[in-house]
């Protein structure tokens, strides 16, 4: 039978945040492995790992997932964004400045998935209603804030922007 | 974990192929959201993951004269983003759209819910009361079943070694057909049922002519509840029928008692979402 020494990296190639890159890794490596060992950015958090929390956020072509639940095989020809791609050299996304200002985080674990996810929601929905916004967060979970700050911060960026 | 290779093969045959190469050793890969947690859980060995999601096949949803022909890799938000689809399919729609939060709908599928063959899925009740046929594709050609057939215990689905699932055959409603999927969860969101019902019914001048329901988290599969669908069939559409298919379906299912919810509690929440169901199909069906 196979065994680990048949195992060879595999060469992808994919956008990650607007940048073109070809990889070489493992072919067992999740999506979210891949970001944070491969690529070196860290921003795309680990938490539950299994697919509960959230708090590894994505998009790949502009759809949010689970990175831990994606194969880093699976974003060959594929377009994705990490937290890393959210702020410009010109100052903090829309989102991002309405966190800081509502406290909508205390120890910042679970905050690039839930500001990925925010985002994703805010890009195809500008003015969600906050039923909305709860519904759509509900896969991203926050054990400090108790949720209330994060989806003024959410109504707050939307109303701004 | 055991270190895996990745193949992601562009046709039928191809993948075929690479079951019958690695056997027990390999599993489809779809939406990931089951088979990435099992896998790195320790609860499988495999040398080769066979991403399915290059068969055009399997990620197509496509409509013919009889059916609406769901690939078994859709992922859920492409049922519930199609308009044309959550019209005609409003009860396959109840669960599409509740399995997981938006990051799992993205990627998790139907067809990969039905393989992991587990007795609270979402998304197999639905499939039951409309009726749906398992396309499989296998060494030895092709294969449908009924998908109350497909699931055999915890886990485990009929498929045999070197078979995978194509897509779900799901008919065309007929008019007067309505269907509806409920579960109960403590919280809102992104729980897995205690309980769970999905019927459908079929009415023509007032009268039941054909009914099926199906019952979740209750039995080692979802399990269709032969008893009290057929009780309806031929009754009139009122509710001291409703109330005795709902409590037939109660008495005839068979749950456990874990962290979730105890026997009791469970079969009483299988008559209430019996009802519950009944008369939302019922009002899709446009029969109230």
């Amino acid at each position: 039978m196979a065994n680990s020494k048949k195992v060879k990296k595999i060469q992808i190639t994919t956008t990650i945040n607007g940048q073109e890159m070809e990889l070489l890794i493992p072919p067992y490596i999740s999506l979210l492995e891949t970001l944070r060992e491969i690529v070196g950015i860290t921003g795309t958090k680990e938490g539950c790992n299994d697919g509960n929390c959230g708090a590894c956020t994505v998009t790949i072509d502009r759809r949010i997932v689970d990175s831990c639940l994606v194969l880093g095989a699976e974003i060959d020809g594929k377009n994705v964004e990490t937290i890393e791609g959210m702020a410009t050299p010109e100052g903090l996304h829309p989102l991002q400045q309405a966190f800081l200002e509502e406290a909508a985080l205390q120890c910042g674990i679970c905050t690039p998935g839930f500001l990925v996810a925010s985002k994703n929601l805010l890009d195809k929905e500008p003015n969600p209603s906050e039923g909305r916004i709860r519904h759509w967060l509900a896969g991203n979970l926050c054990r400090c804030t108790g949720y209330d700050k994060i989806v003024k911060a959410v109504q707050k960026a939307s109303e701004n922007s | 974990m055991h270190p895996y290779n990745y193949y992601a093969p562009e046709n039928i045959n191809d993948a075929l192929g690479l079951l019958e190469k690695f056997g027990s050793k390999a599993r489809c890969l779809a939406g990931g959201t089951d088979i990435l947690v099992q896998t790195r859980g320790g609860r499988f060995e495999l040398d080769a993951i066979i991403d399915v999601k290059n068969i055009p096949e399997l990620t197509k949803v496509e409509w013919t004269k009889d059916h609406l022909l769901v690939g078994s890799a859709v992922p859920c938000y492409l049922l519930y983003e199609d308009e044309k689809v959550t019209s005609q399919f409003p009860g396959i729609i109840d669960a599409a759209s509740l399995i997981g939060g938006i990051q799992i709908q993205s990627r998790a599928s139907l067809g990969g819910n039905l393989c992991n063959a587990s007795p609270s899925a979402d998304g197999i009740c639905p499939l039951i009361v409309h009726n749906t046929i398992c396309v499989i594709a296998g060494p030895k050609g092709s294969r449908e079943i009924s998908v109350d057939q497909f699931c055999v215990s915890p886990g485990k689905n009929v498929l045999d070694e070197g078979e995978f699932l194509v897509s779900l055959k799901i008919p065309l409603p007929n008019s007067g057909f309505g269907a509806a999927y409920e579960r109960f969860i403590p919280r809102n969101e992104m729980d897995i049922a205690v309980a769970a019902v999905g019927s459908s019914v079929v009415v023509d001048g007032g009268k039941i002519t054909n009914s099926k329901i199906a019952l979740a988290a209750v039995g080692p599969t979802p399990i269709y509840a032969e008893k009290a669908s057929e009780f309806l069939l031929g009754k009139d559409v009122s509710e001291d029928n409703l109330d005795q298919a709902s409590q037939i379906a109660q008495d005839s299912c068979s749950p456990i008692t874990d962290m979730r919810g105890d026997v009791e509690f469970r079969k009483h929440l299988i008559g209430v979402l019996t009802r519950r169901t009944l008369d939302l199909a019922l009002e899709r069906a446009g029969g109230n």
